[in-house]
């Protein structure tokens, strides 16, 4: 173990988490009823996300100015724990639409289907989708690395028309939408009371540290195989 | 004296008891929104937390495995 002393943090706040997320009170709302607790997971897989995305980005960036080839492995992995991420804030966004936004608002499918915050989350992780596909596509192993870091600042850029920007502009049901009377996006501060937060600051802090966990973890598998890579040539 | 102290205490304890029931039943015919309170009340939220707590070792102990066979394998490297 490297390091442990973060990884210990993540446990006991996720612990935290799970059962202050689930004991703790909670305001009493109309259509959210006890779902309201999806806050401490739904949301914090998307500010996962988002900070994976941003370190990725900076590798990134990072890997353009110096041209080290570690810094392609970092932007990578972690790129890919944030799909991951992305992927789960999807799902569990799916199966919190089908017990709040189609029996409560009476929403059709197809309004739900033509959410432009869903459409959006669908864009980006496309986009990050298409990254890999592009990584894969190389056999040299520089020009792997610069296309991709090109791509991953296009990619990480695209993320906030798609998923911040839009859904804003033209009415939505997700909560933050004009359209919706929830008001701003996840961050407002009447939407949240002070007894959600104090649940939900740790909750982001635990879930974004144990993915930075399973980012370095793959790094480190990856820097192993370059390694043996070198030996045996 | 300490006897009408107590006499005292004790009615006033009481006052704010019932006040306080009084109140708590008031508030629960306010609010309509359903919430899982009989989960709550009868303790079966406990077996979810559990659940939920057991995948979470699960899950933190095999990471840590992995991140222990890496660094074995970091130390064999070298």
């Amino acid at each position: 173990m490297r390091k442990s002393w973060w990884k210990i943090l993540a446990l006991l706040l996720l612990i935290y988490t799970i059962t202050a997320g689930f004991l703790w009170k909670v305001p009493r709302l109309p259509i959210l009823n006890e779902t309201i607790r999806n806050l401490y997971f739904h949301v914090c897989m998307w500010f996962g996300m988002m900070i994976m995305f941003i370190i990725s980005f900076i590798y990134s960036i990072k890997y353009l100015a110096s041209n080290k080839y570690v810094y392609d492995i970092y932007a990578r992995s972690y790129a890919s724990v944030g799909t991951v991420l992305g992927i789960l804030g999807y799902a569990t966004g799916a199966m919190w639409v089908t017990v709040t936004w189609m029996p409560d608002q009476h929403q059709s499918l197809g309004a739900v289907l033509k959410e432009p915050k869903l459409i959006g989350a669908a864009i980006a992780l496309l986009i990050y989708a298409a990254y890999f596909v592009l990584r894969s596509s190389f056999t040299d192993m520089d020009k792997r690395a610069r296309v991709s870091a090109v791509y991953n600042i296009f990619a990480f850029v695209m993320l906030f028309p798609s998923i911040w920007i839009i859904p804003r502009l033209v009415g939505s049901l997700h909560p933050g939408s004009p359209g919706s009377d929830s008001g701003n996006p996840a961050l407002n501060k009447d939407d949240m009371d002070s007894t959600m937060r104090v649940v939900f600051y740790p909750a982001v802090i635990g879930w974004t540290l144990l993915s930075v966990w399973i980012a370095t973890l793959r790094i480190r598998i990856e820097l192993l195989k370059e390694k043996s890579l070198i030996h045996a040539a | 004296m300490q006897h009408k102290f107590k006499d005292i205490f004790q009615k006033l304890g009481f006052f704010f008891i019932m006040m306080f029931l009084g109140i708590t039943t008031a508030m629960a015919q306010q609010q309509e929104v359903e919430m899982a309170d009989v989960m709550r009340s009868n303790g079966k939220i406990y077996a979810v937390v559990a659940v939920c707590l057991i995948i979470l070792f699960g899950l933190f102990f095999y990471v840590f495995t992995i991140d222990r066979k890496l660094s074995k394998l970091e130390k064999e490297n070298k």
